[in-house]
This record gives C-alpha cells, structure tokens and sequence, in this order.
C-alpha cells in the first residue's frame, strides 16, 4: 500500500555515513595495495582470452568398479596428467578437476600443445609383467635377436650399446625384508650406467647379437605367433607405432611394448600377463640410498601385493636374462624393467643409474600411475593469441558500450542521482577488478569470455538495486515527506527488497557453479561474486552516499537536476495529515 | 501531466494505472497462446543444436585463406569424410564445422586446413568436442535448473508465501519455455553460450517478480482489517505503484546485454558473447513481462480463492452495493485519495483509480 505503516527502520546508518564509507574505502584501498603488492594487477586470463589449448578429459566409468570416480582417485590423476605435461617442458600448464568427473588441462599459448595433447589424453594404467623378450627399436629393427644379460654388460662393446640394450639391467632391484637396505648390486650398476650414457643412437646397428630368441617364450600358439609378428614388426621410434602398442591390452594376456630409457632411444618388448598390478603398490618414492649415496625407487607393497611380488620375483629370479627382468608397464608403455636377484616381499629397491629427477619420477609413477579410471577427450579447445585478444576487446568493447547506455539511462532519468548511481558502480568496479585480480594467484580463478559477460551482464544487477531504493526514496517524497526522512524511510524497505531479489540471483548463480563445469561455470562464479558485491555496494556505500548527500543543499533543494524535485515528481501532501510540506527548500525532519 | 515523474507519482498513487488483475485472462491466453506456440516449435522444429552438443569440429581462422570458400568446403569435407559447413567471417577468415569427427581424427584434419589454407596450424583455432560433452552441459543445465527452482520455491515460500512461490515458478517456466520456443522457431543454434544465458533468466526473470511480490506483501498486511480493497485489487496497485521501477530495472538489464549483442553479433560476427546476450536479451523481455501479466495475477487468482479472501470480497461488495445504493461514495479513507470504488460484481478485481481514468493504460514511454 501507498502509506508505509512501519516506522523507520532501526538501523540504516543514518546517524554514521561516514563510518561506512570509511569502511568501504579502506576496503578498496587495501584490495588496490594488496593487488600492487602481489604484482598481479590484472585477473589471470583464461585460454579463450590468451590464447592456447584447453582440453577436457571426462573419466569413464569402469565395469564393476561403481566408486571408481571419486575425489582420491581424480586428485591422484590430476597429479600424474600435471607431471606428464609439465615433463614435456609446458610449465605453465594447469589441471584441475572440475566437477566430479572432469579434468581441466590448459595449456597456454607457445607450447606444443599437440604433443601435450597426447600426452593428456593417454590412459594411466599400471602393471607389472615378466619380460619375455626385449630388443632395441629402430626403423630397420633387425629380427628379434636378444637382450642385453648382466653379465653381458659387464663386458660392453659399441655395436652391442649401439643397439640400446642396455636397458633392462641398467636397474635393478634388490632388497627384501629382512634386508631392505641391503644393495648388492653396485657392480652392475656403475657399468650400466656408464653404458646408458654411452648410448645415444640404439637401433642403428643392424648387427643381430645371438644370445636369446623369441621362440624362447613358453608355447608357440597361434596367440604367441601373433605376438611374435607384431614384435618384429613393431618399430618403437615412430611416435605412431609407439604409442599404440600395448594400449587396450588386457592384463590377462601378453603383449608387446615399447620402452625408452635414454631419451631418443627405444627398445621393444614382449611382455607375459601382468601378475601384480599398480593398485598393489603401497607406497613408493625415490629415496637416497644411505650406504652407496645413491638414488634409488623403494617400493613398499600392500599384503596381497606383496604375495604376488614375492610370487613373481622368486620365479624370475631363477630365469636366465632377460626374463629375470619386469616389467613397470605406465599405459602400455614400459617405464623400467628392473631384473631380479632374489625373491622379494613386501619392500623392494630398485636401484640403477637414477638421479634424484629420475627416482623421484619413477617413485610417483609408482605410487600415482595405478589409476583405475580411464580418461576420455571430451573437448578440445585450441585458440590463437588473435582470436584471444579480439575476443577480449570485444568484450571490453561490449561492457563500455552497456555501461555507457546504462549511464545515459539513468542521467536521462534520475538526474543528479545517476551521480550516486554512478559512485557506487565505480566502486562495485573497483571492488570486482581487484578481487578478481586477487583471486587469480589465490585460487586460480581465470577470467574467460563468459566471466567477462557475466560482469557485463552484473552492471545491471548492481545497477538495478541502485533503482530499487531511488525508486523508493521518491516514493516517500511522493508521500510529502520531506528528502532526509524519506531516504532513511525508504532504505529498510528497500534494503529488503534488494536482498531478496539479490538473494535469489545468488541462489541462481551458486547452484549452476555447483552443478555445472566450464564455461557456466566461470560465468555463474563472476556473477555470483558481483551479487554479493553489490550487496555490499548497496549497504556499506549507497546508502551513506546517499544519507550524505541528503544533506547537501543541492539535493535537499530538490531542484530540477537532483532527481528528487518533490514538483516533478508529483509531490501530494496526505490529505489528512497536520504536517504539509509545499515549501521542499524547508527541510523538516519527521 | 504528461511528465514521466508525474506519471510515476500518479501510477503510485493508483491515480492512472491499467488494471492488470481484471484483464488478467486475456494476458493468460495470450501466454498460453505463446507457449504452445513454444512447444509445438521445439516439438516439430526442434532445437538446431550447436556442434559443441552433437559433437565434432569447428575451426576457425582468423585471416583470409588462399583458397575460395567452396573450395574450403570441399577440402574439409574430402579430409573429414563429412560434409563440412563453411562460412566466412566479417573478418575475413573462415568458419569451418565438420559433425561427427573424433579428436584424434580433427587434428590430422586440423593438419589438411592448415596446408590446403595455407594458414599454419598454429592460427587455426580448433574446436573439438567429442557427443558426450555436449550432453553432459547439457544434463548438468537441466539439473542445476531443477534444483534452482526447487531451491527457490522453498526460499519464495519462506520469505513470502507459497503461492507467490508457485506463481514465480510458474512464471520462470514460461519465461524459459519461451526463450526456447524462440530458438526453435527462429533457428538460432543453440550452444553451450545458449544454455549459459538461458540459466542467467532464472535469477533474472525473478528479479522483477520479487520486486512486485515485496510491494504486494506490504500491501497485503492487515487485510482483513479493512473493508475498502479486495486482494485482487490491492495485487492490481502493487503492480502499478513499481510499474516504473519495474520498466527502468528491466531496461538497465537489458542495456548491458544489448550492448553484448551489439558487439557480438556485429563486431566479432558469432560467438560466446553473441549466443549469451541473445538468449538472455529474449529471456529478460518475457521475464519483465510474466512478472507484471503473469505472476502477480496468478497471485491473486490463488489468493481469492481463499475463504478468508472470499468473505472480504463479499463484505466489500455488499458495502459497496449499500454506498451506490445510497449514492454516496464511501472511500474516502484517511490514508487513500481513492475517490470511486467502482464497483464490479462481476470481478474482483476493479480499476483503481479516478473515474475518468478508467481504463486507461499508462501509455507509451
């Protein structure tokens, strides 16, 4: 109804403005330093802005195993994605999960964002198989020939490393547990590693060295001939061939696979059915050894990990190289491929020519790379730095020209209150550039397109809580009351309109960040932050402002340019009260 | 008089005001009209749906290619196996979209653009989405939609009452029935932008409703203490007294977004900024519009059916028969400059206002 049965609100701050401005002040100042100090003075940009590659990855629900998809497991696979593409030398690449179920890898601008592509997009399953046969790999491999034994690289010739070899015995493992420290394996060791190093183009001999033969692989069924015709036809060096072999394999059967332990070079595999799996592993991390100094992978095992370690070890330990090796088989590609000295447990070493950047990665492969989910592609988004920086000036273009038509709007309408209006969206600005720019180094928020249309779009929902109380603020006047009664008259209604109406479109943009990924989501963030903005806008600085400016002879005169002339607005004294004001220059406090 | 701040002193007065309450049955049938318009587009039409739902490729190029744009037709879809849909862009550069490709299969297509267009890979923008995606924006809108309305009956029923609550959650359906109806009918592709700027409605569209909801619920205090309004007729008031505000938050909202659409649609060509402000720029206008025709009368129609309700509007009825009877206006109330009740047996609701504004509307602004 017309007449307002309440009595003014409690509160509103009328009597202290200036404490609240105060208030609001010190905020924007202390966002301001703090957005200086923190040297990030502009909000982190998004890939759709900056330009680069935004891939995103949707884990698969795996046959019975229902909870596979939860917070552990994507947390350990954004770890193990984040390492893959950093190790490609993309340091500025980010994973994060969004959602429950996704993975968000960005990748900015000037990195090989194909390569890293790949990278994200392999499956992260580990396995630990039986070497049957391994072979250097090249273009021209020669028929499966043999493998490199301990013992044979001891005595190492340039042919023989020439073809990358080396690579089985050039770790080993070691320990057990009532030994688990104990390495027995410094003589190997010290000359694999120097035959490692020796060895920069394997597969280029076409010398086939007879020590061990593929038909040295149990039974010779039509299964294992494939197998055989695969392995010799497989060619690790190209990127192709490489990374296809050993993917989708099942566990239960043998496989071939290609392995690289010197960058560049690559040796092929024929590898039995995996026995213990990633999940098995406990724990594992690379470590310093304390009698040798070295670095070294100890790996600890869960119980029923540890039956089949010991399972598999005691078995290949009695084998002649190189099926006295394992295999750690990351995605059907073989990470290492330690030989066994002895039956082992539940803790293991495996020791070898690691530096600390190699144990350590091998160590997380370990302990991270048992994923049970596999990733699928979902989206890819690939932007060019123009495309970025048209968009964002497009953008920018786009809020100047909405803030300025909202500007017009309210000059055109509210007069000398478009100047109140016009304050409190500056500071509504102010508050939303620094906390944005804040946020980026502080939870890596990342402003992308549809966060710069919810900002846009937000100038009216600030905007519109600014017209809510101007509205009722000349309603009192209509009423005859005089403008500083009327202001305070005014503000608790308004004010619990605002927070109704803002309350819901916060309850809007709260539910679609929770439900939602991508882009919504950016979109409901921005908008969600510049509702509760303008609630603190609206309370900590338009209504001082206005109290304030109540005050002031140009607005309490009510001339034509204020906004409030009681004239113009139709100002009617209720018929049936004492108190008439038809004189609005003569301020009257109710 | 013909002043816009005399107008909104007048309209707050209930001196002019149109009477939204009683004519609210031609505003229902217009909606209904509208929404099954709506739903018989997107059941015969159907939504055209953007690559990033169905899956597939876009690429985009920022300069001009070597070759003409039948030519990159043909060349996208020998290398895609698909027919490819080419466009060019204000800019110069093309616009190619390739349904149906995998990821892996989009690069080495990725590759044939970049020699046959003689633009390296690296300026070709790529987007690549595989079906699964776009379905799971999709599902996750549709459930963040469902659970915002629910979310916000409950607030609404809380805050005000529940049949406001179901009022505005009608009015919300229509307002997104409509949007989408619109998509449907015109054929504008619907994208991950759509949804985004579909959802952005729901806060929106409520905004207005609230606003008239918080007028309506401060006039209907005390009711039933007096003898001189019906429900229907103080719903009618509400409606008038923030029908300016409702107007100038409703243009300063569509302001911004029109200058999103202004950019988007005319400076970058299509895009994000385009597909947001333009399903928000359809939802905002039926928002403004449903809070006004729809959502306050459906109040009132839910409160009069109230017996509480009733035996006001028969005590005001009867007492407005005795005054016309005895010729003598009985209105004049302390607070009120109501001059006439008007009174109508045949509806509640009954113009507010001055006889010789009777009727009319507030006209054009």
């Amino acid at each position: 109804m017309a007449a307002p049965k309440k009595g003014r609100g409690p509160s509103g701050g009328q009597g202290r403005p200036g404490r609240a401005l105060a208030l609001i002040l010190i905020a924007m100042v202390a966002l301001t330093g703090g957005m200086f100090l923190s040297g990030h003075t502009t909000p982190r940009l998004g890939i759709d802005l900056a330009g680069g590659t935004s891939i995103t990855l949707e884990a698969q629900n795996q046959p019975g195993k229902p909870n596979a998809i939860n917070k552990t497991n994507m947390d350990t696979a954004v770890g193990i994605i984040e390492r893959r593409v950093n190790g490609l030398g993309v340091s500025e690449a980010e994973v994060q999960t969004q959602g429950r179920e996704n993975i968000i890898v960005n990748i900015p601008k000037g990195t090989n964002s194909k390569q890293a592509q790949e990278q994200v997009g392999t499956t992260a399953q580990l396995y630990f198989r039986p070497v049957l046969t391994v072979q250097a790999s090249g273009p021209e491999a020669p028929k499966p020939s043999g493998s490199a034994t301990p013992s044979g690289s001891a005595t190492p010739k340039p042919g023989e490393s020439a073809e990358g070899e080396d690579k089985p015995d050039a770790e080993e493992a070691t320990g057990s547990q009532a030994t688990p420290s104990a390495s027995a394996t410094t003589q190997g060791r010290a000359v694999t590693g120097a035959l490692t190093k020796d060895d920069p183009t394997p597969g280029a001999s076409d010398k086939p060295k007879p020590s061990d033969s593929p038909e040295a692989s149990p039974s010779a069924d039509p299964a294992t001939a494939k197998l055989q015709e695969e392995f010799a036809k497989l060619d690790c060096t190209d990127p192709k061939q490489r990374s296809e072999a050993g993917q989708n394999a099942k566990p239960t059967d043998s496989i071939v696979a290609c392995g690289s332990n010197v960058p560049g070079s690559y040796e092929k595999y024929v590898l039995g059915p995996a026995e213990v799996s990633g999940s098995d592993v406990d724990d594992a991390k690379g470590a310093i050894e304390q009698q040798t100094g070295e670095w070294i992978v100890s790996m600890e095992f869960t119980s029923k990990g540890a039956k089949k370690f010991q399972t598999i070890t005691s078995r290949l330990s009695q084998q002649q190289p190189p099926m006295n090796q394992f295999a750690i088989v990351l995605d059907g590609e073989v990470v290492s491929a330690p030989s066994v000295r002895t039956a082992l447990s539940k803790n293991a070493q495996i020791s070898g020519s690691f530096d600390q950047q190699s144990a350590e990665d091998l160590g997380n492969i370990l302990s991270y790379g048992a994923l049970p989910l596999t990733f699928e592609e979902v989206s890819v988004t690939t932007v060019t730095a123009a495309l970025g920086s048209d968009q964002l000036r497009g953008g920018l273009i786009a809020g100047a020209v909405g803030l300025a038509l909202v500007i017009i709007y309210l000059v055109a309408y509210y007069r000398g209150l478009a100047f109140i209006a016009l304050l409190s969206l500056l500071v509504s600005g102010v508050l939303t550039y620094t906390i944005m720019s804040l946020l980026g180094p502080a939870i890596g928020f990342a402003l992308n397109l549809p966060a710069v249309c919810g900002a846009i779009v937000a100038i009216g929902i600030t905007a519109d809580s600014f017209i809510v109380y101007f509205e009722r603020v000349r309603d009192e006047i209509r009423e005859g009351r005089t403008l500083r009664p009327a202001i305070e008259r005014a503000w608790p209604r308004a004010r619990r309109t605002i927070l109704v109406s803002d309350f819901v479109s916060f309850l809007a943009a709260a539910v679609l960040f929770v439900v939602t990924v991508g882009k919504v989501q950016g979109f409901a963030f921005t908008l969600g932050l510049t509702t509760l903005l303008d609630v603190v806008v609206v309370f900590l600085f338009t209504k001082p402002l206005m109290t304030l400016m109540g005050r002031t002879k140009f607005f309490s005169k009510g001339g034509p340019w204020s906004g409030l002339d009681p004239k113009r607005l139709g100002a009617q004294p209720p018929l049936r009260r004492s108190r008439r004001v038809n004189a609005p220059t003569e301020p009257k406090e109710a | 008089m013909s002043r816009l701040g005399n107008l909104g002193a007048r309209l707050y007065r209930g001196e002019v005001g149109y009477d939204f309450i009683r004519n609210r049955k031609i505003w229902y049938g217009v909606s209904i009209l509208i929404t099954i318009t709506a739903i018989i587009g997107v059941a015969v039409g159907g939504l055209r749906l953007g690559i990033e739902f169905e899956g597939g490729a876009v690429f985009t190029t920022d300069t001009k290619a070597k070759i003409s744009t039948a030519q990159a037709t043909d060349v996208a879809t020998e290398a895609s196996g698909h027919q490819a849909i080419v466009q060019e862009l204000g800019n110069g550069g093309l616009r190619i979209q390739i349904t149906e490709v995998g990821t892996a299969k989009a690069n080495e297509i990725k590759e044939t653009l970049s020699d046959e267009l003689g633009i390296p890979a690296n300026d070709i923008n790529a987007d690549l989405v595989g079906p699964s995606w776009g379905e799971q924006i999709a599902n996750k809108a549709w459930t963040g939609l469902v659970v915002f309305m629910i979310l916000v009956v409950i607030y609404l029923a809380i805050a005000f009452e529940w049949r406001m609550a179901v009022a505005a959650l009608i009015a919300l359906i229509h307002d997104i029935t409509i949007t989408v109806g619109v998509y449907a009918l015109v054929g504008f592709e619907v994208t991950p932008g759509t949804v985004i700027g579909l959802l952005t409605i729901l806060g929106y569209s409520l905004y207005d409703t609230v606003v008239v909801f918080d007028s309506l619920k401060e006039g209907q205090k005390d009711i039933t203490k007096q003898t001189r309004f019906t429900y229907s007729e103080i719903a009618n008031r509400s409606i008038n007294s923030t029908l300016v505000r409702s107007i100038n938050t409703t243009v300063v909202a569509l302001l911004p977004v029109a200058g999103l659409l202004f950019i988007g649609g005319g400076v970058l060509g299509a895009g994000m900024l385009n597909d947001i402000s333009l399903s928000l720029f359809v939802g905002l206008a039926a928002g403004a519009y449903s809070s006004i025709f729809i959502a306050t009368p459906l109040v009132a129609d839910l409160k009069e059916r109230e017996p509480q309700m009733k035996a006001l509007k028969k005590r005001i009825l009867a007492k407005r028969a005795a005054a016309a009877a005895k010729g003598e206006s009985p209105d004049e109330g302390p607070e009120d400059r109501r001059d006439d009740g008007s009174p109508d047996a045949e509806t509640a609701g009954t113009v507010i206002g001055r006889p010789r504004s009777h009727g009319r509307t507030p006209g054009k602004r």
